[in-house]
């Protein structure tokens, strides 16, 4: 996945898709008819191959491959999978139809081919990705949706059916569903200056409640938790096509510092993947250092979260800078705080004092 | 003086058997009730095989209480009868009425040494229930002669109480009717075990056992093939002791030594009768009978030491063969894989024996673990099992990994030893003492089964991976060559039909090939289900 642009961009990508899938299938028809087992062979997932790219700064699969034979009846089974997924996709880009990842699982079952569970198909997915380098929204495979966008960007569809039909992103107050339309919409015009993205649905309605899409000239994300790719997607978009700067502000507490880490440089399941990571994006909030310094109501860090403190202490990503110091933040006072923590002080502190004081500070680092 | 004498009276054998009953099996109702049904069945069985007839074995234990009233222990009728020769009636009171008397002196191999054990069994009868025993018998299928008879205990004699004649119908053999103490809510299980086991080994025998319940228990024989008798033979001079030597000396009727060893003794000819007295320093023109004390104990010793004694051949001996064992098996345990294997002869202490082996893998009956059946002269060994050589043989000397048989494999062990002297170590006749020569050959014989199942398996294993691999390449090559077609818009799948047919005929290879995803399944796996579990936790 590359960043959009024009319609013939995304019709060049999906040219090429489909162009990955024939080459797959030619060379498992020939293979069958010259009485050879097909295989394929694709890089390794494993541990061992995932590593650090300092120039991407993300993660990315090393130069291990494995090899999937249909000899080897230990393989055959996945491979049929991955055989199959290939021939459902084509379908799924020849019809500019989507599915999502619980549909293909089931789709399964009407060609004789069972997945145990929807793990296992999801794992086969992510094989595909890696065999053909491309991401599964570009074979319109998406996961269920729950993020959302609001604020006043003005966005052009190219979903058949809706092709030209144009839409402004403010024209809602809960927001629009970051799925599969959205993210191939093109761009048309926004009158915005910054994406926030913020972890929680609650903060989410606060922010449109409060304006912030206009006093702060912002485009307002819900990432609904952890991102999901289509969000992470968008957001890289909304930088890179628009030159937005993203900002991230999540709970204060190890797991919210992560999501931040994710939106700037993925996630290592991901790691065969690359545009899905906005490496300019800054996390703002909410710090250690801010539970201290707005005196926060906080609870207690629990065994567990300090066990995943010292595990992110061993990814290179968090060895320096504001990411080392705030882990080193929460478990010097061995506490942790929630976004909502704020209505201590007001439902609007966090509009009014807390964003603007953060949005200054987030231009030093 | 007269007090002394009293204390070194002389005591009849039969009052020596009874003072030490315990000795010979008959320690309590319940084991007294397993060995005289034993000791009947055993020399019904011997008389048949002696003389090539097949065994056709009648048993019955009845409670001897009409009403049944009575509980455990109790007086039991036990009733033996056979098809063999029967014996000359003329006989039938010292045969059967008196310690020490039976035909079985000689040295060949056969169930009982020394003729004891049915009269034992009588002897326990009688001065447990103070009944008599009946014993008939009939030689020419004319006349079926019947004798009440007891044992006169103190002086070893048997008392004939009454007899009479009746028309024998045609059929010759013995029948053998005794009232005893027994309990059998305690031995039917052993008892059934026996006959069990002796149906095994005795696979050209019918078999009719009826219990005290009047249940019935066939043992139907599958084979008209009997083993070959054993021969009689002198005994060898390893095997003989100074008292029997000394008794063959006194007896003797040859003239000079050197006659009297290669007339008495097994493998000795005169040759090595020379030699052999040159080697002990004694005169071979002497006399036999005018050996000196000393001269005798010296003879005794050159005969254990003389290195050149040829070994004892294996003539007296009647071991099962491998084709009977391996009917036996397959009759009585249905198992799915039998092997057998018969050892070459051997000897120890001068006494000849052949060591069979066998070995019954699976099938619908079998539970799992390891099971020993051992066998001596045909007869079953169902008491002290961990005493046996056979059991540390299974349980020490083999290296089980060797086999890559499962732990809990369904096996049974079989396992045959049949002699001229059978070294067990006491007179109950239930367990093999620890000979080097015996342990060296079960543990051969042992090897090579278990060799021979692991190779089975092995095959086994084989066999069901390709039938497997094929079904597995069945199911997916159609599928794969399906969507293939599909994805390059093919009117027509590729034929796979070739190349299933080519990994039929593919040879063997065992691909221990690393499952896969096996790398996947550690860290990238627990950050994804992390991430995964958080983005739930957000959902809800």
């Amino acid at each position: 996945m590359s960043s959009g642009g024009s319609k013939s961009t995304a019709s060049r990508r999906k040219d090429e898709v489909k162009r990955l899938l024939y080459q797959l299938g030619q060379t498992i028809y020939e293979d069958i008819e010259d009485e050879n087992f097909p295989e394929v062979t694709l890089a390794s997932r494993s541990v061992s191959n995932i590593v650090y790219d300092e120039r991407l700064r993300q993660y990315v699969l090393g130069p291990a491959k494995i090899k999937r034979s249909a000899h080897n009846i230990k393989h055959i089974r996945s491979f049929t999978q991955l055989i199959w997924l290939a021939s459902f996709v084509k379908k799924l880009v020849e019809t500019s139809k989507t599915s999502t990842l619980r549909d293909v699982f089931y789709s399964a079952q009407a060609y004789g081919v069972d997945f145990t569970d929807q793990a296992e198909s999801d794992e086969i997915i992510t094989d595909l990705e890696v065999l053909l380098s491309k991401a599964r929204e570009d074979f319109n495979v998406y996961p269920e949706e729950r993020s959302a966008i609001f604020g006043d960007l003005t966005i052009e569809y190219t979903v058949p059916g809706y092709e030209g039909k144009r839409l402004n992103l403010a024209s809602h107050p809960d927001g629009y569903l970051i799925g599969p339309s959205l993210s191939t919409a093109e761009f048309v015009d926004t009158s915005a200056e910054m994406v926030i993205a913020v972890e929680k649905g609650g903060l989410f309605t606060r922010f449109v409640e409060e304006n912030v899409h206009k006093r702060f000239k912002a485009l307002i994300v819900d990432t609904a938790g952890q991102p999901p790719r289509s969000t992470r997607y968008m957001l890289r978009r909304l930088n890179t096509e628009l030159k937005l700067p993203v900002y991230i502000l999540a709970d204060g507490d190890v797991y919210g510092e992560h999501i931040a880490m994710v939106i700037v440089s993925g996630s290592v399941g991901a790691a065969h993947l690359q545009d899905l990571t906005v490496p300019d994006a800054k996390w703002i909030g909410v710090w250690g250092s801010d539970i201290v310094k707005y005196r926060l109501p906080s609870d207690p860090l629990t065994e567990i979260d300090v066990k995943r403190i010292y595990e992110l202490k061993k990814d290179p990503r968090y060895a320096k800078g504001i990411w080392l110091r705030e882990l080193d933040m929460f478990l010097k006072i061995k506490r942790k705080s929630e976004l909502e923590a704020f209505a201590k002080y007001g439902l609007t502190t966090i509009v009014d004092k807390y964003l603007p004081e953060k949005l200054e500070e987030a231009k030093s680092l | 003086m007269a007090k002394r004498q009293t204390l070194f009276k002389e005591i009849s054998p039969s009052e020596f058997f009874y003072r030490n009953r315990d000795l010979a099996g008959f320690s309590n109702p319940s084991r007294a009730l397993y060995s005289a049904t034993r000791e009947l069945v055993e020399n019904a069985l011997d008389a048949c095989e002696a003389a090539e007839i097949l065994p056709d074995i009648f048993v019955r234990i009845t409670s001897a209480d009409f009403d049944g009233a009575l509980t455990d222990p109790k007086p039991y009728v036990l009733k033996v009868q056979d098809n063999g020769p029967g014996v000359e009636p003329k006989y039938v009171p010292d045969a059967f009425a008196r310690i020490f008397y039976g035909s079985k002196f000689q040295l060949k191999q056969s169930r009982g040494m020394f003729g004891m054990g049915a009269t034992m069994a009588i002897l326990y009868g009688q001065i447990t229930t103070n009944k008599p025993v009946l014993v008939t018998t009939s030689v020419d299928g004319e006349k079926a002669y019947t004798f009440e008879l007891m044992i006169n205990i103190h002086d070893n004699t048997p008392l004939v109480l009454n007899k009479w004649v009746k028309p024998a119908l045609g059929k010759t053999g013995v029948s053998v009717q005794l009232t005893l103490e027994g309990d059998y809510s305690r031995a039917g299980l052993k008892i059934q075990e026996y006959f069990k086991q002796t149906a095994l080994v005795t696979p050209y025998a019918n078999i009719l056992f009826i219990d005290p319940s009047g249940r019935l228990c066939f043992y139907e024989r599958v084979t008209e093939k009997m083993p070959k008798p054993a021969k009689e033979t002198l005994p060898h001079p390893l095997g003989i002791d100074l008292e029997a030597l000394r008794r063959l000396l006194r007896e003797s009727s040859e003239s000079t030594l050197k006659k009297f060893l290669s007339k008495n003794f097994h493998r000795v000819g005169e040759r090595i009768a020379e030699d052999f007295l040159r080697y002990a320093g004694l005169d071979h023109n002497k006399k036999p009978q005018d050996l000196t004390n000393d001269e005798i104990t010296r003879l005794g010793s050159a005969l254990h030491s003389y290195d050149k004694f040829l070994p004892p051949d294996s003539r007296c001996l009647s071991p099962l063969g491998e084709e009977l064992l391996a009917a036996g098996i397959e009759k009585e345990l249905q198992p799915e894989f039998v092997a057998v294997v018969q050892r070459p002869p051997s000897a120890y202490s001068g006494f000849p024996f052949i060591v069979e082996v066998g070995l019954a893998y699976g099938g619908k009956n079998a539970e799992p673990g390891l099971k020993l059946l051992r066998f001596a002269n045909r007869i079953p060994l169902l008491y002290d099992e961990a005493n046996d050589i056979s059991w540390k043989v299974v349980n020490e000397e083999i290296d089980w990994k060797r086999y890559k048989i499962p732990q809990d494999a369904p096996l049974t062990i079989i396992t045959h030893v049949c002699s001229t002297k059978v070294p067990y170590k006491t007179v109950g006749k239930e367990y093999l003492a620890d000979r080097p020569e015996l342990e060296r050959e079960l543990k051969n014989g042992l090897r090579e089964v278990l060799r021979r199942l692991s190779t089975y398996l092995s095959r086994k294993s084989t066999l069901a991976f390709v039938k497997k691999k094929m079904n597995i390449y069945e199911k997916y090559l159609p599928l794969i060559a399906r969507f293939s077609a599909e994805l390059i818009g093919a009117p027509r799948p590729p034929n796979y039909r070739k190349l299933l047919k080519k990994s039929v005929e593919e040879p063997f290879v065992d691909e221990s090939e690393k499952p896969i995803r096996e790398e996947e399944v550690d860290h990238v796996e627990e950050v994804v289900k992390f991430e995964q579990r958080r983005l739930e936790e957000y959902s809800q």
